[in-house]
């Protein structure tokens, strides 16, 4: 089968749908791979590099599109285009099905079959393919890369020869893929970093990277079904707007994440808040494109408010984000067959709701396919059936006292039966056992198996039993009894105390 | 010939408190690895001075053959003992304890022909029948299930519990039948009573092998410290019979500290005692297990050795978990190399034992010893779980079930409640495994399903080298 790697031609759009690595992966799959000359251009990747992975380039658009019959882009397809594929040609990309009603249509009038990449459902089995959380990685790394470009200071803490520098801090408002990046890249730069979501149960994911989780007092989960944050109620939103407003004259950047699928990014950071922040701080919106989290962020542009730098955009990292996005892509054919076995199994959860337009039908919205980010089994875990403590305390007292009943019974048994040179020995078997109850308690977990081999030794000591029944010759049966025993407890001594010489030599700090 | 020189009874009773003493401070040097070696110096002229004593005591015949049969045991033991690879220790140990076992029912029966048995009457006589009674019969089930023990772990038994209805039944009906022989065997002649001690014998030796057979390899470490306790009780039976109290003192020590391991494996896996010794934990309960385990979500993400090596070159912190497949594989030494080679770039490289990984307690203490790794980067469970978030790589190699997250969080698993490394929590997990095949208790691991865990899969040694490898090339 041929794939073919279109030019993109929106002039935002740097990335190109694979990198040389992903060519190779495509050919290995055994698929062979065309790309129009300069497809790679804004991504850093020439010609030669997708030719010396295996690929062949083509001159244009056109060509390309007549040769292959399944497509990856980055960019959902343009109306212009449309006219150069050929019928039944299957399209990878990113394409806004709830935004684009007319190309849709113009993709079944054209009976052109397209995956949307935004569309493939957000489950355990598809993260491989999910593009939305390579790219959100992406932009949660350089969030804080371009914050640190313009902020005009040090991100971690020192103390120098010329005096002591405060590390920033850093606040990242909603703690998704990018969210969670963002804290990631922070953290590691030495910042300060605190992470506010409405979702209680990420509050885990945010202390692990590395961040002060902050929460509003109000009890309320933005979680849903699907895994996404929800709207929240006036009053949590009432007491999450005046954590921002605390914050915002603390901290010295900013980074919002919050997006809400299908509607407009909430506004979390208010003009007052960005007019108290000190001058030199920096907010970067990486919800702007849905209209931004900030009410200064104008989408697509970086100005300076006031001394306040509002980034409304921040670079993809085309080269990288290229390889990801072409991973994703390979990750799905892989589960459709590869080459050889490629199949559209439409019975696939996966393929089934994002393959949007099909045989010239359209198939959006999908059905829903709930799912939770997180199982809700911690709180089973924490209380695990079974007796409480104080029965189980009971119920050893309770076996206590049976036992040491027992042991009771058994002592004046013995004291009023045995004759008292029974006793003396029975005194010392006791002691002993005591003795050796305290004493092997203090070995250290790492020397069991020596003292395994050293009480093995030890009890070779039976050796001494033979030795009192030796006789002169080995004429009776007594006699033969006693050497063999000997014999064997001295194998035992002699092979115990070596093995645990050469155990406890090769110890050592 | 007679003695060259006698002993005064009082001076071996004075050496045989010396000697008591030396193998208390022996095990007490055990307590710290700095002090064991001395330990064992310390048993060693303990039991020297023992064995004199005793030698040189009144009554003592043929010391020409004495001699001549401790000297050949001793080559014999100190060839096995040489020979033996570390990985093969719990054999030796097993094979070791059978000879205590052998050599208890050996000194009970040559107690109970001796002269002097028949000497006794009344109470003393029939307290003396018993010991040697208890004393072939710990000596007998020590005896056959070391033997069984060792054949599970050397692999020429299957190590898979042999279970059968009514397993029990026998079992109690072999001790109960014992204990009732007991009662006419007290007035017995010496030829009849003979008679019944030979059966007696056998049934117990029979009933070794049944304890040992329905007990699954997984088990292991339990039933050999159970085993190891058992020659401490033979021993001191044996004690009683002769009248010696330094056997008895000894055969305590051993067999309460035998008693200790056992119960801290059983601890370790949250499994109750008798349960273990009643046997039968791998196979019925693990097949219930699977179909009332909760569904494992995710896929398997394999991962290749310079993906493998990537991720550790990358590494800050990397914790590596062993177990008993790593043994198999004889892996410890590149383990090492691999540790070396991190630490050289800057990685912070731990390992962190289970206490019940491998097949005897402290088992990946000493094959990591033997590879020279140095102990104080050996860590155990407590001490590592607290760091698994901060970790960036932990490398499960050879492990299953000592790092199976559903003993912490699925109530119906048969692991559920026992302590594990929580290796799920680091950044990044990579399993080193030979397969697919569950593990050793039988139950399926979620951790391999994680989404952070990644599968190397082959044999765990030449993975390791193969990662060896790739860190050095670049």
């Amino acid at each position: 089968m041929k794939v073919g790697i279109p030019t993109e031609l929106e002039s935002s759009e740097a990335r190109v749908a694979a990198a040389p690595k992903v060519v190779t992966r495509l050919i290995k799959q055994g698929f062979e791979v065309f790309i129009q000359s300069g497809a790679g251009k804004k991504a850093s990747i020439s010609d030669a590099d997708f030719a010396a992975a295996g690929a062949k380039i083509l001159p244009d658009a056109k060509s390309l599109y007549q040769e292959v019959s399944l497509v990856m882009k980055v960019q959902p397809a343009k109306l212009s285009e449309l006219e150069m594929i050929k019928p039944g040609t299957l399209i990878f990309s990113y394409l806004y099905p709830g935004q684009n009603a007319e190309l849709l249509k113009a993709l079944a009038a054209k009976k052109i079959n397209y995956i949307g990449m935004d569309a493939i459902p957000r489950i355990t089995r598809a993260q491989k393919m999910d593009v939305l959380s390579s790219m959100a990685n992406i932009a949660g790394y350089r969030a804080v890369i371009e914050a640190a470009n313009h902020y005009g200071k040090f991100l971690n803490g020192q103390i120098t020869a010329a005096g002591k520098v405060d590390p920033a801090k850093i606040l990242i408002i909603g703690a998704g893929v990018a969210g969670l990046a963002a804290i990631g890249a922070a953290n590691s730069l030495g910042a300060i970093v605190r992470a506010f979501d409405t979702r209680k149960e990420v509050r885990e994911q945010i202390q692990s990277m590395g961040a002060e989780f902050l929460t509003v007092e109000i009890d309320e989960d933005g979680a849903t079904a699907s895994g996404y944050s929800k709207e929240m109620s006036q009053a949590f939103i009432d007491a999450e707007m005046a954590l921002f407003r605390k914050q915002a004259k603390e901290v010295d950047i900013i980074i919002t994440t919050a997006q809400i699928p299908g509607k407009t990014a909430p506004k979390l950071i208010l003009k007052d808040m960005v007019d108290s922040m000190k001058p030199g701080s920096v907010i970067i919106d990486l919800a702007a494109q849905t209209g931004g989290n900030c009410e200064y962020t104008k989408p697509g542009e970086i100005y300076n408010h006031n001394g306040v730098i509002i980034a409304g955009k921040v670079d993809q990292l085309p080269g990288q984000a290229s390889q990801l996005y072409g991973n994703n892509i390979c990750h799905l054919l892989d589960d459709m067959g590869k080459a050889a076995g490629f199949k559209i199994d439409l019975n696939d959860d996966v393929i089934s709701r994002a393959m949007v337009v099909r045989d010239g039908a359209i198939h959006w919205p999908p059905q829903p396919l709930p799912v939770q980010a997180k199982p809700a089994v911690t709180k089973a875990v924490e209380k695990p059936k079974g007796p409480t403590p104080e029965e189980i305390a009971a119920k050893k007292g309770r076996s206590m006292t049976i036992v040491l009943s027992a042991l009771a019974a058994i002592f004046a048994l013995i004291g009023y039966a045995a004759p008292p040179e029974f006793l003396a020995h029975f005194t010392v078997f006791v002691l002993a056992c005591f003795v050796g109850w305290q004493v092997v308690w203090s070995v250290t977990h790492s020397l069991h198996t020596p003292l395994m081999s050293v009480t093995n030794a030890i009890s070779g000591i039976i050796l001494v039993g033979g030795i009192l029944h030796m006789q002169e010759s080995l004429g009776s049966a007594i006699s033969i009894l006693a050497a063999i025993a000997v014999l064997v407890a001295t194998i035992n001594i002699a092979g115990g105390f070596y093995v645990t010489h050469r155990m406890l030599k090769m110890f050592r700090r | 010939m007679t003695t060259l020189l006698t002993m005064p009874s009082g001076l071996q009773t004075v050496s045989y408190l010396a000697a008591s003493v030396l193998f208390i401070l022996s095990l007490g040097g055990l307590s710290t690895q700095a002090t064991a070696g001395r330990g064992n110096w310390y048993g060693i002229i303990g039991m020297a001075i023992a064995v004199i004593a005793t030698a040189l005591g009144a009554n003592i015949q043929g010391h020409a053959y004495l001699i001549a049969f401790m000297a050949v045991g001793a080559v014999i033991g100190i060839v096995l003992a040489k020979r033996v690879e570390m990985t093969s220790m719990p054999q030796l140990v097993a094979v070791l304890h059978s000879f205590v076992g052998l050599a208890a029912v050996l000194v009970g029966f040559s107690s109970y022909l001796a002269p002097e048995t028949s000497q006794l009457s009344g109470a003393a006589h029939s307290i003396h029948l018993i010991e040697i009674f208890l004393g072939i019969f710990i000596g007998s089930v020590t005896f056959t299930g070391s033997i069984i023990a060792w054949g599970k772990l050397e692999g020429k038994i299957r190590s898979k519990p042999l279970l059968y209805p009514g397993r029990h039944m026998v079992n109690l009906a072999i001790v109960v039948g014992s204990l009732i022989a007991l009662i006419p065997f007290l007035g017995m002649d010496e030829a009849s009573g003979l008679v019944v001690l030979v059966a007696m014998t056998v049934a117990s030796g029979v009933l070794g092998i049944f304890l040992v057979m329905a007990i699954g390899g997984a088990d292991m470490p339990v039933v050999v410290s159970m085993l190891n306790s058992y020659s401490g009780w033979a021993a001191a039976a044996a004690g009683f019979m002769l009248s010696n109290d330094l056997l008895i003192v000894t055969g305590a020590l051993v067999g309460s500290s035998g008693a200790i391991l056992s119960y801290i494996m059983c601890a370790a896996m949250n499994r109750s005692f008798f349960s273990v010794i009643f046997g039968g934990f791998g196979a019925n309960e693990g097949a219930v297990a699977k179909g009332s385990a909760t569904a494992i979500v995710g896929e398997l993400k394999p991962i290749n050795i310079d993906e493998t090596s990537e991720l550790l070159k990358a590494a800050k912190h990397v914790v590596i978990v062993p177990g008993y497949g790593m043994a198999v594989a004889k892996a410890q030494y590149p383990v090492y190399e691999l540790v070396k080679k991190l630490k050289a770039r800057g990685t912070e490289v731990k390992f962190a034992i289970h206490p019940v990984a491998g097949r005897l307690p402290g088992h990946m203490n000493v094959l990591l010893a033997e590879a020279s790794v140095p102990y104080d980067i050996v860590l155990e469970m407590d001490e590592v779980n607290p760091e698994l978030p901060e970790t960036d790589v932990v490398i499960v190699l050879g492990a299953n079930d000592i790092v199976n997250p559903s003993a912490l969080e699925d109530a119906s698993s048969p692991i559920y409640g026992m302590p594990v490394i929580e290796a799920w929590k680091a950044k990044t997990v990579i399993v080193s495994k030979r397969s697919n095949a569950a593990g050793y208790a039988g139950i399926e691991n979620p951790l391999f399903y994680k989404d952070n865990t990644r599968m190397l899969y082959g044999d765990a040694k030449k993975s390791v080298d193969g990662l060896v490898a790739a860190i050095e090339r670049e």
